[in-house]
């Protein structure tokens, strides 16, 4: 007992969160051989009650935090919990929690209740989790795999259905590829640094930055260019042979692999082509916890390691950024606008957001980086809430995926035409709404760090985006119901539904105190 | 009354809001509770409004009744509320016309009732917000939250092509005021702060603030703001979402958007484009250049495309373009005549438009048409509705005692003050605008009954005329005694043209040697 007592104090204190979690995932794996076919909301149950537990174990940790200097190191600095972590840990919670709730009726319908599909969904928070606290390159990439596992089975869960599986096979191959390229960054970042802690790999890659420049400026001519050249001949002769260019050829190299596998996952352009068929064929839930959570995560890792490991870089890869952003947004929003099917559509709306959030790292001053923090905490419920309309639209005989099923929505269930026209404003970032502070903080880091051209693209993006959700709304709101029978909404996609409308509508009209939460995740 | 005098400007805000809120309560199919809380509400918002006018004091300058409190303070957003004498006729305006607008729905609108109501009050808390912000984050959310109103306004309750017309709407105005974001983004960066303090959004410190500016900087800045409001107003090129949204959308929508959505574009204008004009004589001559050149062409544009049209309702909207041709030439002609006579036509547009499309909406409840063709001689069955259209024909073209005359002849003669050619075609466009109105009305109106149909006409009835006969008198009033209207705009329009183009007044002292031109130009008002 003692043992654990002091476990708990020390390294334990890091992974609380996560092993509360798998517990209850074991849990539930546990019990549902004994709980009869009636009873099998009880797995999601004890899965919301993990979440929850795990929610007020890291608002526990908030005080240790506060109390060790902002930072809570674990595991031979392998695992932090900091401002950052706890931040986002608390995002992937309540996306876990929110996909729980919306899950119970959906399976129910499509006779899929097995327990594993609740272990799963805390597995893949768990892997979540751990890529935001993670400061080692093994952590972060067991993390990463573990999400990314929990979330190719979840994608297939439908055994029945054929969109189900093909969905999840190629989430699969061009997961693992992804993967790959990930662990070969990963690699490569070793061989330059002789270690996996991220911090000193970053200053390692700080180094070879300084040194390149020092070379450069020493084969200017003139008298500085001379005077560089005298300093190295005394303190490091061998550099004067060296080539700058080829010094770079493997950190950018690493740069770019690590990149490209990050933004695989978050699906964003010219690699996210997985995006729309595997949102169209998993669950509605599990897309749409792909859709937050994955996304949030791998924003989370991502984060990280560009402002960690490539922080010295940082000048020349916004400019790569900024390409991919813009891109993405391009793309996102011209594919979306012909889409039929509502999830395909909000797959593509993703893309798009893809690239507001990049081009908050392009910013990359003080409020870039809280814009990112609002800009995901805001897509997270308005994402959620969305797709939990479709959800909702899901009843017994009618898959109520596409456009025409949400006719007349406004007549059959005026509380769910409401609230979709709500989640819709957000998403293209109207005010009052939580979608549009998030925007806000992003086009300012723009202005800010003067690039005001971007900003324009950026902004400009907005009309065709509203285009699009408006075609959600004027189905929903301005077309005759046809034969679709009313849709029945259970309490738990009510308070789902709620939760998210709230955050949606709370952070728009009155931000301040989502504001204070975003500036605590980055260390303020 | 205490609470009433100091919070004056929140209560007219958001008595729409209470309306709208409480209609939420009330079943579905109770239709007549909800045409009468609509009513009521839009009765009561008018008549909150009314203190404004006897608590204002014309002589001071500057924004009164404010009211502030903290809002976001991290980003220094406020909320923070204040109307000037320009702002005040606005609200009115508003309100005024929302009552009227309301009440014109009696019996026009039998589906949805419970939604109209509400999207109508909301829409009317968006448009009194917009006026009365004093704070660029508060304003920039009242401008967007309006549009969705007007949306499903347009949407539900329009004609035929009311899906592609509420969408261009939408999208048209949305692509302006995203740029505008940008602006007010810009402005609030470039604003010089006390290191460590919190920026802020504060309208009147920031738009100070603008005058330390470089003359680049100034030109983007208004270029940033300058096509969300020429959007709005709408110039010409981009007012093409205008004749869509107006015809298709109810009567009540179009006499809003006429009478008020419009008049958001000039205000801002007015309050933001103008002090954002650069310093350098050079660099601000270009910029009114192209955007007189623009007024211009609208106003002649817009009254010879009117001469061809067949749809009553497409007829006037298109007329809208060439009278707010007027409002912005007034505007950048930069002199006191100019601004004045551009305020008060905003208000004397408001009045005969919507006048104008209520009277449309008379016709087509009876006819469910709005073709020309399909009427003529209908003075015979309704000779009362004739009296009424033809006063309201002859306010909107500028006829001498009627309303639109006092704004287009104080307008033109500020243009001619700057230069005759401006005057000039501007005169163009009132002679086209007798000439389409005129021949509207003639077609519609007199000769023989040529369809059946028309022969029995009922005259308007009892609500109708508790519709148009205040816009009436309102016309009568602007037209034979403006003088307490222009005594409201006096004090802000000498505060802008002060601020803007200071070598006017210089200029004015250099000519007191000669009286008599002085006495000439005071005696119009």
């Amino acid at each position: 007992m003692d043992a654990i007592r002091s476990y708990l104090q020390g390294d334990g204190a890091v992974i609380l969160p996560e092993m509360e979690l798998v517990l209850f995932g074991l849990g539930i794996l546990l019990i549902d051989f004994w709980i009869e076919e009636r009873d099998k909301y009880l797995n999601a149950v004890l899965a919301l009650a993990g979440t929850l537990f795990s929610g007020g174990t890291l608002w526990m940790l908030r005080g240790r935090v506060a109390a060790s200097g902002g930072v809570l190191v674990g595991f031979h600095e392998s695992a932090v919990v900091d401002g950052f972590v706890l931040f986002f840990g608390a995002l992937f919670l309540a996306s876990t929690a929110l996909v729980i709730l919306l899950s119970v009726k959906f399976m129910q319908i499509e006779k899929e209740q097995e327990g594993e599909y609740y272990a799963l969904l805390l597995f893949a928070c768990v892997g979540m989790m751990l890529m935001a606290s993670g400061v080692d390159l093994i952590v972060m990439f067991l993390g990463l795999e573990t999400m990314a596992l929990s979330f190719y089975v979840l994608t297939g869960f439908l055994r029945r259905e054929k969109r189900s599986n093909e969905a999840a096979l190629k989430y699969v191959l061009l997961g693992a590829f992804s993967s790959g390229i990930l662990a070969y960054g990963f690699s490569l970042l070793y061989g330059l640094s002789a270690s996996t802690n991220i911090g000193a790999i970053g200053a390692a890659l700080g180094q070879r930055n300084q040194l390149v420049q020092a070379i450069l400026r020493s084969q200017q001519p003139g008298e500085a260019g001379e005077q560089m050249r005298q300093l190295l001949a005394a303190r490091l002769p061998v550099a004067l042979n060296f080539d700058p260019f080829t010094l770079q050829i493997l950190p950018m190299l690493a740069f770019v692999l690590v990149l490209v596998g990050l933004l695989f996952k978050v699906a964003a352009v010219p690699f996210h082509q997985w995006a729309p068929d595997v949102y169209e064929g998993a669950p509605t839930p599990v897309s749409a916890y792909i859709s937050i959570a994955s996304k949030t995560a791998s924003f989370a890792l991502l984060l990280r390691l560009l402002l960690l490991v490539f922080a010295s870089s940082q000048p020349t890869w916004i400019y790569l950024i900024a390409g991919i952003a813009i891109a993405s947004l391009t793309w996102g929003n011209l594919a979306a606008l012909t889409q039929t099917n509502i999830k395909r559509l909000l797959a593509y709306s993703s893309i798009s957001h893809v690239g507001y959030i990049l081009l908050g790292l392009v910013g990359g001053n003080e409020t870039g980086l809280i814009g990112i923090a609002y800009y995901l905490f805001a897509y997270v419920f308005m994402t959620a809430g969305a797709f939990a309309v479709v959800i909702v639209l899901r009843q017994k005989g009618l898959i109520g995926e596409e456009l025409e099923d949400l006719n007349g929505l406004y007549q059959r269930s005026p509380a769910s035409a409401v609230l979709l026209l709500i989640f819709m404003l957000s998403l293209a970032g109207i005010p009052p709404t939580a979608g549009f502070m998030g925007k806000y903080f992003i086009f300012l880091s723009l202005i800010e760090s003067h690039h005001p051209l971007l900003a324009l693209f950026a902004v400009l993006y907005i009309v065709p985006a509203l285009y699009y959700y408006f075609r959600i709304v004027a189905h929903a709101w301005l077309k005759q119901p046809g034969e679709a029978p009313q849709p029945l909404m259970t309490s738990a996609q009510a308070i789902a539904l709620g939760v998210a409308v709230f955050v949606s509508l709370a952070a728009g009209l009155y931000p301040e105190p989502f504001y204070k939460l975003a500036k605590y995740a980055f260390g303020q | 009354m205490d609470f009433l005098a100091h919070h004056i400007l929140s209560v007219v805000l958001f008595t729409p809001l209470v309306g709208a809120l409480l209609l939420l309560f009330v079943p579905r199919e109770r239709d007549a509770v909800h045409r009468i809380v609509g009513n009521l509400f839009g009765a009561l918002g008018f008549l909150v409004s009314l203190p404004l006018l006897r608590w204002f004091k014309p002589g001071w300058g500057g924004f009164q009744f404010e009211e502030t409190a903290d809002w976001i303070p991290s980003i220094g957003a406020k909320y923070h509320l204040g109307i000037d004498g320009i702002s005040l006729l606005l609200v009115m305006l508003t309100t005024f016309l929302g009552m009227i607008a309301i009440l014109s729905s009696w019996s026009a609108i039998k589906l949805r009732q419970k939604e109209y109501y509400i999207l109508l009050l909301l829409l009317q808390v968006g448009m009194i917000g917009v006026f009365v912000s004093l704070d660029f984050f508060l304003f920039y959310v009242f401008w967007e939250v309006m549009l969705v109103p007007m949306y499903f306004l347009i949407g539900v309750w329009g004609s035929d092509r009311r899906l592609y017309a509420a969408i261009k709407f939408f999208l048209y105005t949305l692509a302006g005021s995203v740029v505008m974001l940008l602006a007010i983004l810009a402005l609030y960066f470039y604003a010089p702060v006390e290191p460590g303090a919190t920026r802020t959004f504060d309208i009147p410190t920031l738009l100070a603030a603008a005058q330390t500016f470089t003359d680049p900087l100034k030109v983007w800045l208004f270029w940033g703001f300058f096509f969300a409001f020429a959007i709005k107003v709408p110039m010409f090129p981009f007012h093409t979402w205008l004749p869509d949204a107006h015809t298709e959308a109810p009567t009540a929508g179009s006499v809003i958007l006429a009478g008020v959505l419009l008049k958001m574009g000039t205000y801002g204008f007015i309050r933001f484009s103008l002090p954002l004009l650069p310093a350098d004589t050079a660099m601000r001559a270009k910029i009114i250049h192209i955007v007189i050149f623009l007024s211009l062409v609208g106003i002649i544009y817009g009254a010879i495309v009117c001469l061809m049209q067949k749809d009553m309702k497409r007829l006037i909207a298109y007329s809208s373009v060439s009278h707010l041709g007027f409002c912005t030439l007034g505007i950048f002609a930069l002199n006191p005549n100019g601004l004045a006579g551009s305020v008060l036509q905003q208000i004397n547009h408001g009045i005969s438009t919507g006048a104008l499309f209520l009277i449309v909406g008379v016709l087509y409840e009876r006819r469910h048409t709005r073709l020309i063709s399909e009427f003529g001689g209908l003075a015979t069955p309704m000779p009362n509705f004739a009296a009424i259209y033809l006063i309201v024909s002859l306010s909107s073209l500028g006829m001498p005692l009627l309303n639109g005359f006092i704004g287009e002849f104080t307008i033109l003669q500020g243009a001619f003050q700057v230069s005759k050619a401006w005057a000039a075609w501007g005169s163009l466009g009132v002679v086209l605008g007798a000439a389409y109105l005129l021949w509207l009305y003639q077609r519609v109106m007199f000769g023989p009954v040529t369809q059946f149909a028309n022969e029995e006409l009922p005259d308007l009835n009892l609500r109708e005329y508790a519709t148009l006969v205040p816009l009436v008198i309102l016309a009568f009033w602007i037209g034979i005694y403006p003088k307490p209207f222009f005594a409201l705009i006096d004090k802000p329009v000498q505060e802008i043209v002060h601020r803007v183009n200071p070598d006017f007044y210089k200029a004015e002292h250099a000519n007191l040697a000669a009286p008599e031109l002085q006495a000439s130009r005071v005696q119009v008002k």
